[in-house]
């Protein structure tokens, strides 16, 4: 009798104990959880993504304990060179043969509008932190791409509203000659109309160019209280630096619809003071986002972006979801993900919605005067903290399918 | 008498004189191009890269060693045009008695060599150079508003064209030159040292890029791809001018800038398009150029 008793008791245990060793092993696909890093390793978005974007990743894996469900994790890295014929090749190798869980990153826009339907069909993650057009969760959403840093919508939005608002009414644009800056141009024009501004005009130039003062001469010409610059990157640098050789800059202000920390390190304080723009991380905001950033510029030696602060909290939601969900399938981990609120340096509250975007608070920054300046990399000062909700496009405008429209 | 075209005359004005700024550079750049391709008949694809190189010369100098812009301007041509003899001694002279392509190849795999060595070394987003403190500041011209480093550049490199010119059209020197270029062999036979003639000839048409390049760190960025962009304009305007021509490419650069810059104002989307259909219907029109001999 006793010994029946024991038998059945050790029975039921061990059937007990059963779905939770399963989980501890069975149930991460392959044995091991694979980030795929996608990005730019040496072409113009190196250096606010690139590197830095693949030391964030490790760090997330380090502070997470290096393993997963008893399972470990693993980094690969790759460079797309932004384009997306190289970028559509690279993430079909990873998902076919190199059993990549998830693909992060992304920069340029085209490349990561090609990957995240490719990652939708073999059933990952996609996890874009660089690529940056609002088209992501918007018509071209799937349910497996989850859209962390920023977007051209939060940040044409903030910064054009903002400014109308304060005052500046009327406007010209310096834009780029492509689909993302007229997106931009178009996110950015809308708002300030909707705050009670005007566009005067504005010029297109080819992208890349090398010289814009002919078209800072115009948006001179043209009287306008604002020339929104909506190029990125290495034309945009030149263009602020023409700016000021021109002295535009003192006359007329300059709004900067994308511009990234290593931007402004760049080009320097003298060129870049007074400017005013949208960015959703700043390492000297408060005590975690110092902590976090010290120990970054420790091992990459410059401070991050918001691309690559966002690439650790990402990563590190991720990790966390496939631990809570108990597997590495892309579905549940998605689902576990947008149920699961963003707590950490990088966002508080910030809420992952239904289209994929991840709402958080965005930053209205404004460079600082050289003599402000106390130490290497205090660029910028908070102008205003623009809630979440206020920053991204409103699900009731939203043209993604799995928006539910009541 | 400008209304019809939607610009005022102070605005027409202001764009033709931003043209002949950019004007300068291309005359410059293609100058030493035009130099090279004349004597060595190597069309030197380093080019970009050598413009790049004169370019961070000047930013080390500053950065590291506290060596002021005005210097530079004589240190970086000199390190660039060492730099360039030095490739032509180990790996042009090679090329020479071999088709026009291999040299292309050379020059061009070199250029991407030397761009991504400055990449990994600098990354890309690039340095900066503040302008010298003599030519900050600006004068009012009444139809526009000048930087006076502006100012500067253009008369630099209309000297500097100006003094190539009379060097190799109006000097004895010159003369070997011209002559080398038409009979190397007959020249030899004169008694002149022909391949120490070339060696100096490409030492100095590198020397003319970082001389570009120097006076472009001021004005655009200082990142490892500056040359490469600029590159491909230079020789549609060495192409359009007529290979070889050393006046053909000093006019066709400053024209060329002018037409560039009134394309801005007129149909921007179409500004990096127009020297390349320029160079189409004047290659239909005279297939050497607008200064070339037909050979």
């Amino acid at each position: 009798m006793l010994s029946k008793k024991v038998l059945a008791a050790t029975v039921c245990g061990a059937f007990a104990a059963a779905p939770a060793a399963f989980a501890q092993t069975g149930k991460i696909s392959d044995g091991v959880v694979k980030i795929g890093v996608m990005t730019d390793l040496s072409g113009i978005y190196s250096d606010l993504a690139g590197p830095g974007s693949v030391l964030a990743a490790k760090m997330a894996v380090e502070d997470f304990g290096g393993k997963v469900l008893g399972a470990p994790i693993e980094v690969v890295t790759g460079d797309s060179q932004n384009k997306p014929d190289i970028a559509s090749s690279m993430a079909r190798r990873w998902l076919d043969q190199e059993k990549v869980d998830v693909i992060a990153d992304i920069p340029g826009s085209a490349a990561a509008l090609a990957v995240v339907k490719i990652v939708k069909d073999k059933n990952r993650v996609a996890l874009v932190s660089s690529g940056g057009t609002s088209r992501l969760t918007n018509e071209d959403c799937t349910d497996r791409t989850i859209h962390w840093a920023y977007d051209t919508y939060a940040l044409a939005n903030g910064t054009a509203r903002t400014l109308t608002q304060e005052g500046a009414k009327s406007w010209f644009f310096i834009t780029p000659d492509y689909a993302f800056g007229h997106s931009m141009e178009k996110d950015a024009s809308d708002a300030i109309k909707a705050a009670g501004g005007k566009v005067l005009g504005s010029v297109r130039h080819p992208f890349p160019g090398s010289d814009f003062s002919s078209y800072l001469l115009q948006a001179q010409a043209s009287g306008a209280q604002v020339i929104g610059l909506n190029n990125a990157g290495t034309d945009l640098t030149t263009t602020i630096k023409q700016a000021a050789e021109f002295g535009i800059s003192q006359k007329q202000r300059l709004a900067l619809m994308i511009i990234m920390l290593t931007d402004i390190h760049s080009m320097g304080l003298k060129a870049t003071q007074g400017m005013v723009y949208t960015d959703a991380f700043y390492w000297d905001l408060n005590d975690e986002t110092r902590a976090w950033s010290k120990r970054f510029f420790e091992r990459h030696k410059r401070m991050p972006t918001m691309i690559q602060a966002g690439m650790y909290s990402g990563v590190m939601h991720y990790l966390k979801a496939i631990k809570a969900a108990g597997t590495d399938e892309a579905g549940a981990v998605v689902t576990k993900m947008k149920a699961t609120p963003v707590n950490d340096f990088f966002a508080k509250n910030g809420k992952i919605r239904q289209d994929g975007r991840m709402v958080h608070d965005m930053y209205l920054m404004q460079v600082k005067k050289p003599e402000e300046s106390k130490q290497p990399w205090d660029y910028l000062k908070l102008l205003k903290v623009i809630p979440g909700e206020q920053a991204y496009l409103p699900l009731s405008k939203s043209l993604c399918p799995l928006v539910k429209k009541k | 008498m400008f209304e019809w075209l939607g610009i005022t005359p102070q605005g027409l004005y202001g764009q033709l004189l931003v043209g002949l700024i950019n004007g300068s550079f291309y005359a410059t750049l293609s100058l030493g191009l035009a130099v090279i391709f004349g004597l060595l008949n190597i069309v030197n694809f380093t080019h970009g890269a050598q413009y790049m190189m004169g370019a961070f010369v000047a930013w080390m100098g500053l950065t590291y060693f506290g060596i002021n812009y005005w210097w530079s301007l004589i240190l970086a041509p000199l390190v660039v045009g060492v730099v360039g003899i030095i490739l032509e001694l180990t790996l042009l002279r090679r090329l020479y008695q071999m088709d026009h392509l291999y040299g292309l190849l050379l020059t061009f795999g070199l250029a991407l060599i030397i761009e991504g060595g400055f990449r990994q070394a600098f990354g890309i987003s690039g340095e900066r150079y503040e302008i010298p403190e003599a030519l900050t500041g600006a004068t009012n011209l009444g139809f526009m508003y000048l930087p006076n480093y502006r100012a500067w550049v253009i008369a630099a490199s209309l000297v500097v064209c100006f003094l190539a010119w009379f060097v190799i059209e109006r000097t004895k020197l010159g003369a070997y030159l011209r002559a080398g270029t038409e009979n190397p062999k007959l020249l030899q036979a004169f008694g002149v040292n022909v391949p120490v003639l070339v060696t100096l000839t490409y030492g100095f048409g590198a020397a003319l890029a970082g001389f570009a390049g120097v006076l472009a760190a001021p004005i655009f960025q200082v990142n490892p791809v500056m040359g490469s962009n600029l590159l491909i304009v230079v020789f549609a305007v060495v192409v359009i001018g007529g290979l070889g021509s050393i006046m053909g490419s000093i006019l066709t650069g400053l024209g060329l800038g002018l037409i560039e810059g009134l394309t801005k104002v007129f149909y921007p989307e179409g500004s990096s398009v127009v020297i390349f259909v320029i160079m189409a219907i004047i290659l239909l029109i005279r297939p050497a150029g607008l200064f070339g001999k037909e050979k």
